[in-house]
């Protein structure tokens, strides 16, 4: 063996985008690979919750007698229970996977391993680490999505269907992407600020109520008798996405202006993101 | 200056706590050329590792500047990055990946393609005797398994400088000796070597200059000839005993042979060219005064008698 270790005679010299781009695509393989190898229980810890939720309010609950579709029959203009939680299950899915997607890894590799070190060693601005965490979570709550999807779609009790509607696909598709999209972003902060002990207390005091008052299980016009909560979950994201995935997938159903939501979800977005990043590397960078 | 390859100057870093400001690094200047493998010795907290951070674009320095090969690390940090090698006081690897894996993925982000980055791997694998460990998990490695595999993997961009925070602390003698050789041969063959250590063998037996640093500020610089002959070829004594010593340093000066005295609490320490001959008398000085006598030590001249006569206090390693 010759002296491979001494440093290289010619140092490759590639434009400086295309060198971020190689950095970029080897840091999502990266990523790719770790989650292909636990792509079984990825799916599991997906599917579980959303079957369950859609298995008790479109199945159990209906059979039993206990009419939890017909309650919501007024305002949901005569919609089975399903169909309202279908939209509102896979934004959950989004939000929930997209956030812990990038959430609890990067809590270990900022912490106790440090692992996250060497990849911010790349010779890219560090923020583009960040961009990949955020990119790779967003393909990680789009997953979740199209997992959830045919599950919710598919298990319901007699009369229960959903009826939902596939035709304004690029909107679906536009909704879609923008919800991974803030969901990583989110997940990126929330993984940079939190110490990480208290990942478990995330979970009890904000993801539970996020999902309770996310209009996963209610459209948000359907609140309008309790005004200050109509008002208060405002401030919950997963109510935009849910709000959002109504307007393209049951738009008979009561949902709020697409515009805004659309708006919110972008604004929201470019907003979480930047903090998400100035975050990031102010952990990385002492 | 060409065959300059890391240079500092009046560097600082003050770190901001919720307790105060904690001075780290307070003007440390010094220069290493290429080809050569430099060691930063200090004893715990002198500011090695935040030293190497600044020089690695990871800590950004409050005051001063540093350069790798010319790249302000600061203002040019990619070119830095791309120049340097890592290897953190840490276990860094990545647990999710296989030791080939974490030298491929390191190929891969510094710009390597993957047929390259893999290739490379298995190069430096069967180099550092870890080829049969290329499918192992990163977990599973022993202390200088896993060290292997972390210098291994800074080197996969074919750094100019490489950087290691003290690489040896926490292994057994044998497995040290063996990273030393590893060092010595990428020496033989031009790297250059920055490490930092606070064991003063490791840096007398390895390192072909050293900057003894304490207090985030170099004391002294140079091969260890030159250091040595900086606090003169002297041996000292050190006796400590069980009340002040104080009084008696006096009268140690006034003996034949001290060349030096000074005390310190409960230990007193003698700088003397001819120990053998004035131990005796050295010893009984302290009981006559009423102080009973609890350690002796003879320090040849070396890297502990630098430090020693530099700073005043002993080597706490
Ligand atoms: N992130 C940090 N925040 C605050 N103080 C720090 C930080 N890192 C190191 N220090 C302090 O700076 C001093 C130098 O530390 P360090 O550079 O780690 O020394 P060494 O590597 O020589 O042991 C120590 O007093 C240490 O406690
Ligand atoms: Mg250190």
């Amino acid at each position: 063996m010759t002296a491979t270790i001494a440093p290289a005679a010619t140092a490759r010299d590639t434009g400086a985008l295309r060198g971020y781009w190689r950095t970029f695509a080897a840091l999502l393989a990266r990523d790719l690979r770790v989650m292909r190898r636990h792509l079984l229980s990825f799916t599991a810890r997906t599917v579980v919750q959303p079957v369950l939720n859609i298995f008790v309010f479109a199945v159990v609950l209906p059979s039993i007698g206990f009419g939890a579709g017909q309650a919501f029959a007024a305002g949901g203009q005569g919609q089975s229970f399903a169909t309202i939680l279908v939209p509102g299950l896979v934004a959950s899915g989004i939000v929930i996977q997209g956030i812990f997607a990038v959430t609890t890894p990067l809590i270990m590799e900022l912490s106790y391993t440090r692992e996250i070190d060497d990849r911010v060693l790349a010779p890219v601005p560090v923020w583009t680490v960040g961009v990949e965490k955020i990119a790779f979570g967003a393909v990680q709550g789009l997953a979740a999505g199209l997992v959830v999807f045919p599950a919710v779609l598919l298990i319901h009790g007699p009369g229960e269907a959903p009826r939902v509607d596939f035709g304004n696909w690029p909107l679906l598709v536009a909704v879609l992407v923008l919800s991974s999209l803030l969901t990583s972003c989110l997940g990126l902060l929330i993984g940079t600020l939190l110490p990480p002990h208290q990942l478990s207390t995330v979970f009890a005091i904000f993801i539970v109520p996020m999902m309770m008052l996310g209009c996963v299980y209610y459209p948000w016009a359907t609140l309008e008798p309790i005004r200050w909560l109509q008002v208060g979950v405002l401030v919950n994201p997963l109510v935009y996405v849910s709000e959002a995935l109504r307007a393209a997938l049951t738009p008979t159903v009561p949902h709020m202006s697409l515009a805004a939501v659309l708006a919110v979800l972008a604004v929201g977005t470019l907003v979480t993101g930047g903090l998400a990043l100035w975050s990031f590397k102010r952990r990385l960078v002492g | 200056m060409a065959d300059v390859a890391v240079e500092t100057s009046d560097l600082k870093k003050t770190y901001t706590t919720s307790s105060g400001a904690i001075e780290a690094v307070t003007g440390l200047s010094l220069e290493v050329r290429r080809g050569e493998l430099f060691g930063l010795l200090g004893p715990n907290g002198a500011g090695k590792s935040t030293t190497i951070g600044m020089l690695t674009t990871r800590i950004i320095p409050t005051g001063g500047t540093a350069s790798v090969g010319g790249a302000d690390v600061v203002r040019d940090p990619l070119t830095v990055k791309r120049r340097i090698g890592v290897v953190p006081q840490y276990n860094t690897l990545d647990r999710q990946l296989t030791v080939l894996e974490n030298l491929e993925f390191r190929g891969r982000y510094a710009g390597l393609s993957a047929r390259a980055a893999r290739q490379r791997a298995l190069d430096l694998l069967e180099l550092f005797s870890l080829g049969p460990r290329a499918g192992a998990k990163v977990t599973e490695m022993s202390g200088g398994q896993a060290q292997r595999v972390m210098i291994a993997r800074a080197l996969m961009h074919h750094p100019e400088v490489l950087f290691l925070d003290e690489p040896t602390s926490g292994l057994d003698p044998q497995t040290r000796v063996n990273l030393w050789d590893v060092l010595r041969q990428m020496r033989a063959e031009g790297s250059t070597i920055v490490l930092s250590t606070h064991y003063m063998e490791e840096a007398e037996s390895l390192c072909d200059r050293i900057a003894v640093i304490d207090h985030g500020t170099v004391l002294a610089c140079g091969e260890l000839a030159e250091l040595k002959s900086q606090s003169g070829p002297e041996t000292v004594l050190a006796l400590t005993y069980d009340g002040e010593a104080e009084k008696i340093v006096g009268q140690v000066r006034q003996m034949d042979g001290v060349l030096r005295a000074e005390a310190s609490g409960t230990s007193l320490r003698a700088f003397t060219r001819v120990p053998e001959s004035i131990l005796a008398a050295l010893v009984l000085v302290g009981p006559d005064a009423g102080l009973s006598l609890i350690d002796v030590r003879i320090v040849r001249p070396s890297l502990e008698t630098v430090f020693l006569t530099l700073t005043g206090r002993e080597y706490r390693e």
